[in-house]
């Protein structure tokens, strides 16, 4: 099991180390995903390109959030979820029983929906991860992982007086980007967003989608959204849900301009959902 | 409805005649709710009041006690009979150092006298016990024996009681001094005084007492004139004939002090006779008779004087079975709570045991009692009457307290906590203990401090452990034989002299301060890691 455990992380830095254009970071075949007797995700196969915000859209209920879930197994801590298919990281499959969960949530983070700061210190919450999967030996180290993460997700120059201060005194927005800076600090290479800017105003909302566009030279961004303005804005691919299927994958661009399934075109234009 | 169309331009179309009555039957309605809320505030603060003042006003006379100061030479023949300066021997030599104090009243008061009975009513001023501190301390240091010492001893209890205002009611009157006497100590005395109304006064409060008790007691009055006391024989034309019963045994001079104390019941009727009371008072007078904080509540343990009973064995032994029962119940029922709330699996067969827990919580206490009876004593074989099975017992009667409070606690973090640390690849056991139990702490806490005062409160379940014994010595260790603070305050309240009452509330006092610092120490970490959120 070790040995599975170390091809894992092994791949991942050779592969990472390659910096191809365009690759596949996470394959997805043919998921299916129930709770107890109820199945809210059919069939679904996807391809989730690296260095590229992919957003998933669709009406309430449509089983993104649920799909998102899969590729870093949160669905596992639902007591009555059940996932089958597969879906592989580097060519790995995250299902595999060699591979812990907790190994593959280091390197696929994921911001919720509500900023769920911990009640702690900016410092200790961007310095919980580091700390718990080693990533930091002695304090100036941590120091360092600590002011990066905060300096890509854009937070430093705000908070780098009082990184003492509790995080969750600060603004809605300022929480979610500490958030991001979170699960920066843990280096991953996957960052899943389950609707990060739904609980924030317009302002905040613009900030992060600038953050997201940034990140998106570094990491592979997956961002569920019921906003359309806002995966046109972000997003390089676009997946279209409905009812637990995907109805519809491709370049921003052509699904916003020219989509092939009716649905999507009924969806878009605002007709339901 | 066919009510007149309102007007428009005064009152708006909302503000319909029916509207307002509505309107108005609702702000009565609430009106009457807040009141019914205040009165039920009202009964319980009355009623918490009540209790306190009750308490306190009864204890308030154990907290003091009168004790006597007399010099005494600590003679070696009497105190360490065997010259052997054995500890241990002169320690429980009790007679010993009971016949140098009686000595020393008896010099004082009954020089010369050999009547067995009246120096009995003399040393009834002390019970035999009374030296056993000085015995102790003596035995601690055999060195001061054959020099002269000074030593205090506590007052019989119903001395005591009576300086502090009880055993009967009385009056003191002031009668000015001695204008005219005559007669002789043993044959009677006639006595006149200088007050002009000392007759009247006397008996004014003679036939109040008389009126006020249905009893056929008759009141008696005692004259004191200089250092000698008399008992009112009679009383006629402002002379009053009276006769000599303890003090100076000589006629007091013309010009002397003189005052009357007029008490409510004859002495066949109480238990301090004429001559304690003039013994008493005199000592007073000398100043040799003082109120001190009343430290063996806190030193001694229990005994069957009550003026020497204290609380001291019953602290120490709640204090070791409270641990115990910590030690028991606390990790115990956070670790079930955890598992149960955090990690078990939904299914039937934790569904049975939420629901067992919870009854158990129900089960009367008494029941446990019996079950540690059954289980710890006479299966496993542990000794009865010890702190070991009675934290036992109380802990596993709190543990359903300690869990369900504990699940309740780490029910109210909110799951983002879990989410967001599971989010950064922490395993679900740092989750939690990361997490979600730091944050629940202050609950946890709360719900396990007030499992533990109530089982500081319990009684029922370790009278059937044994723990009813009488413990003359303070326990050492959790194996020790032992009472708690409960139980020793059913037993107090059970004795049989008058004494046991104030003695009694002491130790219901004591036992809620316990109880007010535990509660205290909650509030105090519930606000402490609160700030943290």
């Amino acid at each position: 099991m070790d040995g599975n455990v170390e091809d894992f992380t092994e791949t991942a830095r050779s592969k990472q180390a390659q910096n191809m254009p365009e690759m596949t970071k996470v394959e997805c075949r043919n998921i299916d995903v129930f709770y107890g007797e109820k199945q809210a995700i059919f069939d679904i196969s996807l391809d989730i390109p690296d260095r590229a915000v992919t957003a998933f859209i669709g009406p309430s209920g449509c089983g993104k959030s649920t799909f998102l879930r899969c590729i870093n197994r949160m669905n596992d801590t639902i007591e009555s979820a059940r996932v089958t298919g597969q879906i592989f990281m580097d060519g790995a499959d995250i299902n595999d029983h060699s591979i812990d969960p907790v190994l593959l949530r280091s390197r696929v983070g994921m911001v919720f929906q509500k900023p769920n700061p911990f009640p702690k210190s900016i410092y200790d919450n961007i310095a919980y991860g580091p700390r718990i999967h080693g990533l930091a030996s002695g304090k100036q180290e941590l120091d360092e992982v600590v002011e990066s993460a905060l300096r890509k997700a854009g937070l430093w120059e705000e908070v780098k007086d009082r990184l003492l201060a509790p995080g969750t005194g600060l603004s809605g927005g300022q929480q979610q980007r500490l958030c991001i800076a979170r699960a920066i600090a843990v280096s991953p290479e996957v960052i899943l967003m389950d609707e990060p800017c739904s609980a924030l105003d317009p302002i905040a909302t613009a900030r992060i989608e600038e953050l997201i566009d940034e990140l998106r030279e570094r990491y592979c961004i997956v961002i569920v959204t019921h906003s359309m303005q806002q995966a046109a804005r972000v997003s390089q691919k676009t997946a279209f849900f409905h009812l637990g299927k995907l109805v519809e994958y491709g370049d921003t661009e052509r699904i916003f301009t020219n989509p092939e399934d009716s649905r999507t075109q009924d969806y878009i234009t605002g007709r339901f959902g | 409805m066919n009510s007149p169309a309102p007007n428009p331009s005064e009152k708006g179309t909302f503000v319909t005649e029916a509207a307002l009555k509505r309107l108005k039957k609702r702000h009565a309605a609430e009106m009457r709710f807040k009141l019914y809320g205040q009165v039920a505030i009202g009964i319980a603060v009355v009623a918490l009041i009540t209790l306190l003042v009750s308490i306190f006003g009864q204890a308030s006379s154990a907290f003091s006690r009168n004790v006597l100061t007399f010099d005494t030479t600590l003679d070696a023949a009497q105190v360490d009979p065997t010259g052997a300066r054995d500890p241990d021997e002169i320690s429980r030599n009790v007679s010993g150092f009971n016949l140098l104090l009686q000595d020393n009243l008896a010099d004082q008061f009954l020089p010369g006298v050999e009547d067995r009975a009246r120096l009995r009513e003399l040393y009834g001023l002390f019970t035999r016990l009374a030296v056993l501190p000085i015995a102790r301390k003596t035995a601690e240091r055999p060195d001061t024996i054959g020099s002269q010492q000074r030593f205090s001893v506590a007052l019989a209890d119903d001395i005591d009681l009576f300086l502090k205002g009880g055993v009967t009611e009385r009056t003191s009157i002031k009668l000015g001094t001695v204008a005219r006497i005559s007669g002789s100590i043993e044959t009677g005395v006639q006595m006149a005084f200088s007050s002009p109304d000392a007759s009247d006064d006397i008996t004014k409060a003679e036939t109040r007492f008389q009126e006020a008790s249905a009893a056929d007691s008759a009141p008696t009055t005692l004259v004191s004139a200089g250092d000698t006391w008399f008992r009112l024989d009679t009383l006629a034309d402002g002379s009053a004939s009276l006769t000599f019963i303890a003090g100076e045994q000589a006629l007091p001079a013309a010009g002397a002090q003189a005052s009357a104390l007029v008490l409510a019941q004859a002495q066949e009727n109480r238990t301090v006779s004429d001559r304690q009371i003039a013994w008493t008072m005199l000592l007073k007078e000398e100043g040799r008779i003082k109120s001190t904080f009343n430290t063996s509540l806190f030193t001694h343990s229990d005994s069957t004087y009550p003026e020497l009973a204290g609380a001291a064995a019953a602290i120490v032994g709640s204090l070791l079975t409270m641990l115990v029962t910590a030690m028991l119940a606390i990790p115990v029922g956070i670790f079930a709570a955890v598992y149960l709330e955090e990690f078990a699996t939904k299914n039937r067969m934790t569904d049975l045991i939420e629901v067992n827990i919870n009854n158990l919580a129900a089960v009367p206490s008494i029941v446990f009692g019996l079950l540690g009876a059954a289980v710890f004593i006479n299966f496993l074989g542990m000794p009865r009457s010890v702190p070991l099975v009675g934290g036992l017992v109380l802990g596993l009667l709190v543990l359903p307290t300690v869990i369900i409070a504990s699940r309740a606690a780490l029910k109210s973090v909110p799951p983002s906590i879990r989410t967001a640390a599971l989010g950064v690849g922490a395993s679900p056991t740092q989750a939690v203990f990361h997490h979600v139990l730091p944050l629940a702490a202050p609950g946890i806490l709360t719900g396990s401090i007030i499992g533990m005062a109530r089982a500081l409160g319990e009684t029922a379940p370790l009278l059937l452990i044994g723990m009813v014994a009488f413990v003359a010595e303070v326990p050492s260790g959790p194996t020790d034989e032992s009472t708690v603070l409960p139980v020793l305050i059913y037993k107090w309240s059970t004795g049989a002299e008058r004494a046991w009452e104030p003695q009694t509330a002491a130790a219901i006092i004591v036992l809620l301060v316990f109880l007010v610092l535990m509660n205290l120490i909650a509030i105090i970490l519930r606000r402490r890691f609160e700030r943290r959120w």
